[in-house]
């Protein structure tokens, strides 16, 4: 890269005439030294702190110096610019400077026709999820072909990686079904009934709690899951949380109403477990509301059957019908197979390990949304409605919701060098040794003559004796036995006879690894058009540039051929550089249409 | 009933035609003398194969064809020879060439140096020929039509060479297609390929009488004991029927099959409208409101 020596002027702000001066520029600093030795805008800057540069247009119409400024970070604000004689100077300079950054910040460096853009309108990486790079990074692990691809497109700066991927939206969608893993859920047994062990000789009673156990208690009562969270460990450690529980559900279950009275004005704690759960009535009273009013029901609060005296079985079996104060909860067994039901139904929504009590209540604390409020419109009716009977539904019973799609179709390369050989040899005998078409035009009177001449010829000189040599018959007999020959031993279908197997194993690989870059190259050529922004215009100018350097090396491997594999290269090279050509032909096509419409501007 | 069965069998009735482009002669690698010596060896060859037999020769120019030989009209004694073949068609020939010349100075749009021949003429006239013997009694030999073509193909005819081409496989006469050009000819390609004839580019175009007599002058009976030559690919492609060029990729037109290169909102074949919309029966306003 070297240095340079250029003339210009340094100047601090645009209005500032600026200090004449020489600016040296090597690949690690410039220097600007002026004229006057007794100016004090000496510079000696380190390329390091260089973080870009611009430049300005210089029009014919509107008189600007040129300009060109050298800008450090953001952040320590700031930079060097310098005034030039002329446009070539300045040119020169910026080629210098972009080489430079270029080669330090480790990217191509910009093409120096193409002026930087003043807006940044390239947008940063995208915002992928963990699971989705994770998928495509085994998607890259596992094929090969794949990732050799998409080395040289995306790491090769041709393809940005939501563009290799948006074309392959149907293996990521495999790969995600596939991860998919069948949920652990409830056992259908009721486990709330904790029977406890005692031993004979005292009144003691062990209950054996298991996270499983605890985990099914707070899913099915809600008010049990919120004491817990409010009082352990602040009021009352997890021991006496579970003591009282127990306490409340052995008052219960012996149906002992003035001792639960009594106990529950005594311990405030105990008396939550004694009531009605409010969070199970708050539930049941929405889902009433959801009811469709069309149904002309006559729906109200008091619907749920919580409230109904006489509604139901109690929970132990009897029936027992004494009209007792309403502080106490009473549980018919219709409602808690219900509530069962449905905790089952939902599953267990938490991926958390089940380690101890604190994480159970705090994952299910997570997982549990606020029910929303009572006023809710039909719309959002409506999409409540979808969820819940998709939540409702148990997962692992149903088939994968991947959204249908129809997969772009690309030919195996194997398969379409395969079923190119019988048109391979279609010239057969293409080779033109025995006749030289000549290129001189004639008019049609001389061409007429001509002919006319011949035929005069033949009526003077009559026929010929013999009308062919024996050599010559001799020859093309050999020519026809050798192409029918040839012809019948291609119909046997052998596939060690196919056209790819007579090519070295090494140039064979290398015309399937180019084959398959055509086809990735022309899929993202042709969805570009039509093009409408600037965005698809740089894409298809990477794409063209890319096309064009495969292009050349067919070239060179149809040229490089040894003679005697010479014509299957060439039979196998011709379809890729006719799609290629029609891509560039196309490509003409448009900029020809873009400016002869550049020239109307009115119109025709 | 020998004798019919004989007749019925490997009896010919060859049409040949010849291609008289004087724009492809004139720079062809085989003068004209030469093709035209080993023409009339064919012709007579095919003659003495069979005392049945019968061979036409069509001339396909620039802007007419015509017949230049027809074994039937053999004179008096019936003996047929080779100067007598040769005198006749040469003359029959050179008469054809100056009519051509005239037609072709008089039509202007002829004029430019990339004319093709008349190949749909040419081949209307030999199908309308063996017509002719079809209808003019129980008895007739096998027809079959062989193409000596040297120019290139003529876009602007596809039409009716394909028509041609369906015409002679409706009617089962192979159409046998011999290069003697430069280039392959897609449209000789596909009439061998749907007819079931020979498709040939000899590549020793001094040996062209050789050619003739090993693959083209056997009869249809004995070809299906013979192993000629195959064709390994074949050119598909078609002819657009707005702008008279080849494509291979178009538009076609879903009541008469006519190919176009561009979309058109109206058949230029046959009439019908691609863009007519069905009338919305649920536009209709409900008039319980």
């Amino acid at each position: 890269m070297g240095s340079m020596t250029i003339g210009a002027k340094y100047k601090t702000t645009l209005k500032d005439p600026g200090t004449t001066g020489v600016l040296r520029m090597n690949e690690d600093k410039f220097t600007f030294t002026p004229h006057d030795p007794r100016s004090a805008m000496k510079l000696n800057v380190d390329f390091r702190s260089i973080k870009g540069h611009k430049f300005n247009k210089v029009d014919g119409s509107k008189p600007a110096p040129p300009l060109l400024n050298l800008s450090k970070d953001s952040d320590k604000g700031g930079g060097y610019m310098f005034e030039f004689d002329n446009v070539t100077n300045r040119d020169l300079s910026r080629d210098f400077v972009a080489k430079v950054l270029g080669k330090q910040q480790g990217t191509i460096p910009p093409k120096p026709n193409v002026p930087p853009e003043n807006s940044v309108t390239s947008t940063g990486e995208e915002q992928l999820s963990a699971a989705e790079m994770q998928r495509r990074m085994k998607l890259l692990q596992e094929d090969s072909e794949l990732q050799k691809l998409h080395m040289k497109f995306v790491l090769g700066n041709i393809l940005q990686e939501s563009e290799f991927w948006a074309t392959r939206k149907n293996l990521l969608e495999d790969e995600a079904n596939k991860g998919s893993k069948q949920r652990p859920g409830f056992k259908s047994a009721m486990l709330a009934d904790v029977r406890p062990s005692a031993d004979g000789r005292t009144n003691k009673v062990t209950f054996s709690l298991t996270t499983e156990i605890i985990h099914q208690i707070f899913a099915e009562k809600p008010a049990v899951h919120r004491a817990f969270l409010d009082f352990v460990p602040k009021k009352m450690s997890e021991k006496d949380f579970w003591t009282k529980y127990f306490r409340a559900e052995y008052l219960l279950r012996t149906k002992n109403t003035v001792a639960a009275t009594a106990e529950a004005a005594e311990d405030e704690e105990l008396a939550i477990f004694l009531k009605n759960d409010d969070i199970l009535a708050k539930e049941a009273r929405l889902k009433i509301k959801r009811v469709d009013p069309t149904l002309d029901m006559e729906a109200d609060a008091g619907d749920d059957y919580i409230h109904l005296p006489d509604h139901g079985i109690i929970r132990d079996g009897s029936k027992e019908t004494i009209d007792n104060d309403g502080e106490l909860a009473r549980r018919t067994l219709s409602q808690d197979l219900n509530r069962h039901a449905a905790v089952v139904l939902e599953g267990r929504s938490s991926d958390v390990e089940l380690t101890d009590t604190k994480t159970v209540a705090e994952a299910i604390a997570r997982s549990k949304k606020e029910p929303p409020s009572s006023s809710i419109s039909d719309d959002t009716n409506h999409e409540r409605l979808v969820k819940v009977a998709r939540m409702t539904e148990i997962e692992d019973l149903q088939a994968p919701r991947s959204l249908p799609y129809a997969p772009l179709c690309i030919k195996d390369p194997r398969e379409y060098f395969d079923s190119q050989q019988a048109n391979a040899l279609r010239s057969l005998g293409g080779n033109n040794d025995g006749r030289h078409a000549r290129n001189c035009r004639l008019s049609t009177d001389d061409a007429f003559d001509h002919l006319l001449g011949q035929i005069s010829s033949i009526k003077v000189n009559g026929l010929n004796y013999p009308v062919i040599q024996s050599d010559v018959a001799l020859k093309v007999l050999n020519e026809l036995n050798e192409g029918i020959s040839r012809s019948r031993r291609l119909n046997l279908k052998n596939p060690q006879d196919s056209l790819l197997g007579q090519i070295p194993r090494r140039t064979r690989d290398e015309l399937m690894d180019h084959w398959a870059a055509i086809q990735e190259l022309l899929q993202h050529f042709w969805s570009s058009y039509p093009i409408t922004t600037s965005v698809l215009y740089n894409k298809v100018q990477r794409i063209k540039d890319a096309m064009t350097q495969i292009y050349q090396k067919l070239q060179d491997i149809k040229e490089s051929a040894q003679p005697d594999v010479r014509h299957e290269i060439s039979q196998l090279v011709k379809p890729m550089t006719q799609a290629l050509d029609a891509a560039f032909n196309h490509d003409l096509e448009q900029q020809q249409k873009s400016s002869k419409s550049g020239n109307k501007p009115n119109g025709f | 009933m020998a004798s019919s069965k004989l007749y019925s069998d490997d009896v010919s009735l060859a049409v040949v035609v010849v291609d008289t482009n004087p724009l492809f002669w004139a720079t062809a690698a085989l003068p004209f003398a030469d093709f035209f010596a080993h023409l009339i060896h064919y012709v007579n060859s095919l003659l003495l194969l069979n005392h049945l037999n019968h061979v036409v020769v069509i001339a396909a120019g620039l802007s007419s064809c015509t017949y230049i030989f027809d074994s039937s009209d053999a004179s008096a004694s019936g003996a047929a020879d080779v100067a007598a073949t040769f005198a006749k068609a040469s003359r029959k020939m050179d008469e054809f060439i100056a009519e051509d010349a005239r037609a072709t100075s008089s039509n202007g749009s002829v004029a430019d140096g990339n004319a093709a021949s008349l190949l749909s003429g040419a081949l209307s006239l030999a199908l309308c020929y063996i017509q002719r013997v079809f209808r003019s009694g129980t008895r007739h030999p096998q027809p079959r039509i062989l193409c000596l073509q040297g120019s290139p193909d003529g876009p602007e005819q596809y039409v009716a060479v394909m028509n041609s081409i369906f015409s002679a496989q409706r009617s089962m006469v192979p159409i046998d297609s011999c290069i003697v050009g430069t280039q392959d000819s897609a449209f000789l390609q596909q009439a061998s390929y749907i007819t079931g004839g020979v498709y040939l580019k000899p590549q020793e175009l001094n040996g062209l009488f050789q050619y003739l007599a090993a693959v083209f002058a056997t009869d249809l009976h004995s070809r299906t004991f013979l192993r000629l030559p195959k064709t390994l690919g074949v050119d598909f492609r078609a002819s657009c029927f707005c702008h008279k060029k080849t494509i291979d990729m178009g538009y076609v037109c879903s009541v008469c099959l006519s190919i176009f290169c561009k979309y058109h909102k109206k058949c230029s074949t046959c009439g019908s409208e691609f863009n007519r919309v069905m009338p919305d029966l649920n536009s209709v306003p409900d008039q319980r409101q």
